[in-house]
């Protein structure tokens, strides 16, 4: 099904979006919110610029965006995939339990933070540019990949981790992440850890037409909590 | 270096000739305070094991033992109180942050206490309950600002979702994890049965416990443990957990070692993983970002169900609330700072908030000004004390309240404040399998229906008293209120007038 979200407003949209048994194609989009909240089984293409959490608690379906996403792509999602044929906002993931992101370019403030894992459910977000400070905060489960491309800089921001008691970082960069807060280890990623990204990276470099070749052409850091109750000592009984 | 020594504050006094040795006392006793001497056939006990929780008093055959608190002290000073040295003497050993748990015990005034309710004499009569209907119904949720009629005249009546109860009481947020999986039973059993309303907290909801789903709220908070939509869509309403009165301005975290079973499966991380809820939601920076988090629940849950924000008194507590109104929020809930918990740093305890009382009059006075009250129900807790509370409290402007320790209280809870231990005699505040069976969800559900009953029969009879037949004309009807023993200001934010005017 095909619709124009052309002055409908975001509710009555999502009102059509959430009755509909088929997949959907919104064409027209200019920031309408909320897109997909909790959908569990279709896929939804956003032809334009989604509003603000997009994909929230989503349940198993699949969302593409040709375009760039806003704020909160994510937010608390237990399944599916989102596919971000351009930049993300601030918060991308947060909370994210399960399902996949993928975002061609870059990607906000806060990226991933407080994503979490459980069981067979780890989340995974791929963001193929930069992102900013605050890189998977309290990070307690899943996989984050930067990839870096089109920067010779450092691709993210300050205070990476902080916090963090789970899950893996992955930063692809010519330069050593520095000033890491202190929960968290560094490590240069090895071959079983290369490995061990493989289908990720080729699900990126399938989705956004970008060689591993080139994807491969810089070594990727790999970031782990050292401790995975940090505040244990933190208390004293009254 | 022996000034660590802490002299215990409570001794255990046995009573030898009572005393038969059935060594119940060890049995009972999870921190190993009783103690059986085989060669003297004798039961000793260690005072420092001991948190005065009242289990092996309670059970003793021959009634032997009791608690005293001693009498061995510190050279009198006014200043420098002997909580005040044992204080230090932890933390200079430990380097820790002071953790306990429960409501502030330190002595802050309680208005509860200072204001009195008014009754009816001669003129219009007081009104008896056991013979003439009294409405304790209350629909809780946004009401609609103008009546509106469709082309025929007739009331269009699509009204924003509501939640309704018989009476207003709810059970506070307790999280599956803080509290035990039988006094989790016993809260959604008992709010089933009263047609109130219980609340998962933020540890999620077992899914043993999703048929009770009409009576339960499901809360989200910063760390989002257990939410899926699934989840949102099971409960009566959904609750995003902004602060708590026991602690506010900061985050809880559920050590690891507390995260395991079906605690680890209902939270959905791992076992042994820290559960820490970040003292913000890291998306919510201002009104307008909680307006967005409201209306993405309202969207998962099709706007089928009301969104409650959930806030601890704070200073600014009126602003705060006006902004939560125009979020698109239903219901506000606001936790006063004697509010309990199952752990918070001590000093944030005592130290941080600002009573119910002031801070419920001032928002219901605040949001009538504005004229947006009407916008949305107001739900207090933060030490609900009893029935009088809760009469005080809605002609304060509350449209319900939560109790949260007197429904633990209900359940066997003695107050002990030793909840972060995780070795709760009484089965309510442990996951431990041997503790947590002791509390039977048949007794304890029967305990929390007859006392909420038993509140519902005496706000009746208060509210009869004052003539009034419907708490919905008690609502924020202040003139049943006189404060005693008062100051001009302290009458003024509660709005009441002295005893005597």
């Amino acid at each position: 099904m095909k619709l124009s979200a052309f002055e409908l407003g975001y509710q009555a949209l999502n009102e059509k979006v959430r009755a509909s048994e088929d997949d959907i194609e919104i064409d027209q989009c200019y920031g309408e919110r909320f897109i997909g909240a909790g959908a569990q089984d279709k896929t939804i293409t956003v032809n334009g610029t989604p509003g603000n959490a997009l994909g929230c608690y989503l349940n198993g379906a699949a969302i593409v965006v040709n375009g760039n996403a806003q704020d909160a792509v994510g937010d608390t999602m237990n399944d599916g995939k989102i596919i971000v044929y351009g930049n993300a906002g601030d918060a991308l993931g947060y909370a994210m339990r399960g399902g996949k992101i993928f975002v061609k370019g870059n990607s906000g403030y806060r990226t991933g933070i407080h994503m979490k894992e459980y069981e067979d459910t780890r989340p995974t977000i791929v963001v193929g540019g930069s992102v900013g400070s605050f890189l998977g905060e309290y990070l307690a489960g899943g996989l984050i990949v930067v990839l870096g491309l089109g920067t010779d800089g450092f691709p993210a921001g300050n205070f990476t981790g902080t916090g963090m008691h789970g899950g893996e970082i992955f930063i692809r960069t010519a330069i050593e992440p520095k000033s890491l807060p202190k929960q968290v280890s560094m490590s240069l990623a090895d071959e079983s850890d290369m490995a061990h990204l493989q289908d990720t990276l080729q699900e990126y470099s399938g989705l956004f037409g970008v060689s591993m070749d080139e994807i491969l052409s810089k070594p990727f850091y790999r970031l782990t909590p050292n401790a995975t109750n940090p505040y244990k000592q933190l208390y004293t009984e009254n | 270096m022996a000034v660590d020594y802490i002299y215990p504050d409570y001794e255990i006094v046995r009573n030898y000739d009572r005393c038969i040795t059935c060594r119940v006392c060890e049995r009972q006793c999870a921190n190993e305070a009783h103690r059986y001497l085989e060669d003297e056939n004798k039961m000793i006990c260690d005072d420092a094991k001991c948190v005065n929780c009242h289990r092996c008093v309670s059970l003793c055959p021959t009634k032997a033992l009791k608690i005293v608190k001693t009498d061995h002290c510190f050279k009198d000073n006014a200043n420098w109180s002997g909580k005040t040295i044992k204080e230090i003497y932890k933390q200079a050993g430990s380097g820790g942050v002071l953790l306990s748990s429960m409501g502030t015990p330190e002595n802050y005034p309680v208005y509860f206490d200072k204001i009195l309710l008014n009754a009816s004499q001669v003129t219009n009569p007081p009104i008896d309950p056991l013979r003439e209907p009294m409405e304790t119904k209350v629909f809780l949720g946004s009401k609609s600002q103008t009546v509106r009629r469709d082309a025929n005249g007739r009331l269009i009546t699509d009204m924003p979702p509501h939640i309704s109860l018989s009476m207003p009481i709810m059970f506070s947020a307790m999280s599956y994890g803080s509290i035990s999986y039988n006094a989790h039973e016993s809260l959604a059993r008992a709010a089933e049965k009263l047609g109130i309303l219980y609340n998962t907290g933020e540890g999620g909801l077992h899914e043993d416990f999703y048929k009770y789903g009409a009576s339960t709220i499901v809360q989200v908070a910063s760390g989002r443990f257990g939410v899926h939509v699934d989840y949102l869509n099971s409960g009566a309403a959904v609750e995003i957990k902004m602060g708590q009165g026991a602690k506010p301005g900061i985050g809880g975290h559920l050590p690891g070692k507390k995260i395991v079973g079906d605690i680890s499966k209902t939270r959905m991380i791992p076992e042994g993983s820290d559960a820490i809820s970040p003292a913000p939601h890291h998306d919510i920076y201002s009104i307008e970002d909680l307006r967005q988090l409201v209306f993405s629940l309202k969207e998962a849950t099709g706007y089928k169900k009301p969104v409650i924000v959930k806030i601890a008194a704070v200073h600014n507590v009126s602003a705060i609330a006006s902004g939560i109104a125009r979020s698109g929020a239903d219901i506000i809930a606001i936790d006063g700072f004697r509010g309990g918990t199952g752990a918070a740093p001590t000093r944030i305890r005592d130290n941080v908030g600002i009573p119910i009382e002031l801070a419920l009059a001032s928002v219901d006075q605040r949001l009538r000004n504005e004229g947006i009250r009407d916008q949305v129900s107001i739900v207090v807790g933060g030490s609900i004390r009893s029935s009088a509370d809760i009469v005080k409290a809605v002609a304060l402007g509350a449209d319900c309240v939560y109790i949260g320790t007197s429904a633990l209280l209900a359940l066997g809870c003695h107050l002990c404040r030793s909840c972060q231990t995780g070795k709760c005699n009484w089965g309510i505040a442990t996951q431990r399998e041997d503790l947590v069976k002791r509390l039977n969800p048949n007794v304890g559900y029967e305990r929390l229906v007859n006392l909420v009953s038993a509140w519902q029969h005496e706000i009746k009879e208060m509210m009869g008293g004052m003539g009034i037949n419907s708490i919905e004309s008690l609502k924020g009807n202040r003139l049943m209120l006189r404060g005693v023993g008062l100051n001009e200001k302290e009458l003024e934010i509660l709005g009441i007038r002295h005893a005597g005017e």
